[in-house]
């Protein structure tokens, strides 16, 4: 579906927000679903390249609704994304994927977000959406932990405190906040009866999902790999699972970290 | 007047000449918002064994220069689970279901021909014994001339639909396999299957693959899958099903020139999920707009002089 470029804007260096108009018909998006970009109508780059949703939300014009991308640039694909300017049309499919259970969510009296660099992405409409909950459920407190390597990487601090949870950083250098890694942080603060959702580097996934078990606390994981078709056909984005490998694409890219084999 | 889209192919009756290619759209039903398959001439479903496979380990894919590698290694849940949760899908009778078959032994295809023809959702079978990413004895089936002879005169004994063999292009003389598998009974043969080939990550100096090589699609190797259709074509009588790196009309096109009767559309379903309907209206404009009454004046139609 071909959807317009409404900002396309540097917040640092090498990464952008995307703000693109739903058309009709694009159906509702749930926090953890991803968009699968069509960035040229050409061979090269050839394949899709898929994008979480930072946000959905209102646009502010008469029933118009945004979907809001946060992307670096990496290579080829996005490097052509970052030069796309409003009014131009970009063919999206999605929303795609099973997102985070917020249902389950729902449950816990405190949730911790763990973004590890542009992990942040998808965990800003999972916030917001946890955050609107939030005003019927008393008591529930959402904590987000961004990790970040020096602290002029550190993306949507002030956007996460105007939502209104508390925000905690790790810097790697200790530029900022915490000295060290994320995951680090988390073991200082984590609290029991939580639940933690966490997106970024599969080793530091794999270090979520650890200190989730040796707490006996559950864990989302939201985790990232080359896609074919997007749509779960081609079973090109595996992972590993205590049922066998299971499409990132299709069952994810949300996962209960108890059933992810993190060893190659 | 419309022009004619069917196409009788190996004793189908297919209402247009566009398949999708095994391994690329699943079993349909993953691209059920995209692609309606009654609407397509065929569907090729991905690989079933006779047993479940777990697949290759990832990374199983990865972007080239106007191509893609891939080593799935035929990750599938085995012919009970096909015929127990997939073929019920296909009740729909204007569906053309091909169902690609793999085995480790000839036997095993064997066994699932013959298993699978009593279902009447089948309409014919595609012999998938090209697959790049496993290995059967040490090597491709489709690289040799007496294992392809050998895994065809046994599916042929065990089922009387239409039997399609799968061509692979790693090998010297792709007519010579092409002729093994016309004398052993085959009804049609599709080509090409993917290349073997590979990419690296020169930082950690690491295969981008899990399982190192993978096979080779999409528009980088058009050119030499439309020059084996011709070889093939010029060295066989049996119906030629083409494809590789099929992304538009006009690439179909030249495969139906170059001698195949029908086309495969693969890498395509995965930047574009409603391409093969596409393909389908572009092939009936360009047969209005040069005059031609059917498809079928079209195949093999090359102009050598």
């Amino acid at each position: 579906m071909k959807c317009e470029v409404l900002s396309n804007v540097f917040l640092k260096e090498r990464r952008l927000l995307l703000d693109l108009a739903v058309p009709a018909g694009f159906a509702a998006a749930s926090p953890g679903q991803f968009l699968h970009i069509r960035i040229e109508d050409s061979c090269d780059p050839l394949l899709r390249r898929p994008l979480s949703i930072h946000d959905y939300c209102a646009s502010g014009k008469k029933n118009g609704v945004v979907v809001r991308v946060l992307y670096e640039v990496v290579g080829k694909g996005t490097a052509l994304l970052s030069e796309k300017k409003p009014y131009s049309e970009i063919d999206c499919l999605g929303p795609l994927g099973s997102g985070f259970d917020m249902e389950k969510i729902a449950g816990y009296k405190n949730v911790y977000i763990i973004a590890g660099g542009m992990g942040v992405a998808p965990l800003f409409f999972l916030v917001r959406k946890i955050m609107e909950c939030k005003v019927k459920s008393v008591k529930c407190k959402v904590a987000v932990l961004l990790g970040v390597k020096t602290k002029n990487d550190i993306l949507r601090e002030k956007e996460f405190k105007d939502l209104g949870c508390q925000v905690h950083i790790a810097t790697e250098d200790g530029s900022k906040g915490f000295k060290g890694r994320v995951t680090e942080l988390l073991k200082e603060k984590l609290q029991p009866r939580s639940i933690i959702c966490a997106c970024g580097p599969k080793p530091m996934l794999a270090a979520v999902s650890e200190i989730a078990r040796s707490n006996n606390v559950p864990a989302q994981v939201s985790l990232e790999e080359f896609m074919g078709c997007g749509l779960g056909a081609c079973l090109g984005c595996v992972i590993r699972t205590t049922s066998g490998y299971k499409r990132i694409c299709h069952d994810g890219p949300v996962f209960d970290s108890s059933e992810i084999i993190w060893k190659d | 007047m419309k022009p004619r889209l069917e196409v009788k192919i190996a004793g189908l009756k297919l209402k247009n000449p566009v398949m999708t290619a095994s391994g690329t759209f699943g079993y349909g039903d993953e691209f059920a918002d995209y692609v309606d398959p009654a609407r397509l001439g065929a569907v090729i479903t991905k690989t079933i064994t006779l047993h479940r496979r777990e697949g290759n380990r990832p990374p199983r894919i990865s972007e080239t220069a106007a191509g893609m590698l891939n080593s799935i290694g035929l990750q599938n849940n085995g012919l009970d689970d096909f015929i127990k949760n997939k073929l019920g899908a296909y009740k729909d009778p204007r569906i053309k279901l091909i169902v690609s078959v793999g085995g480790e032994t000839n036997a095993e295809y064997g066994r699932i021909v013959r298993e699978l023809s009593v279902f009447k959702q089948v309409s014919a079978f595609e012999l998938n014994i090209s697959c790049p990413n496993i290995e059967y004895k040490d090597k491709i089936i489709a690289q040799d001339e007496r294992l392809t002879r050998e895994v065809v005169k046994e599916a042929r004994r065990n089922t009387r639909l239409p039997l399609i063999v799968k061509l692979s292009p790693n090998v010297d003389d792709i007519a010579k396999i092409a002729r093994a598998a016309q004398d052993a009974g085959a009804d049609a043969v599709s080509l090409i299957n993917t290349f073997l080939g590979m990419a690296i990550d020169v930082r950690t100096r690491k295969s981008i693959l899990g399982n190192i090589t993978g096979g080779l699609s999409g528009p980088a190797i058009k050119p030499i899958a439309l020059r084996m259709v011709w070889q093939v074509r010029n060295s066989i009588t049996l119906p030629i099903i083409g494809m590789g790196g099929i992304m538009t009309a006009r690439d179909a096109l030249e495969f139906i020139i170059a001698g195949a009767s029908c086309v495969a559309v693969g890498t395509v379903n995965f930047v574009d999920p409603g391409a093969s309907l596409e393909i389908i209206a572009g092939i009936e404009r360009y047969l209005v707009e040069h005059k031609f009454k059917g498809i079928n004046e079209l195949v093999g139609s090359l102009n050598v002089s």
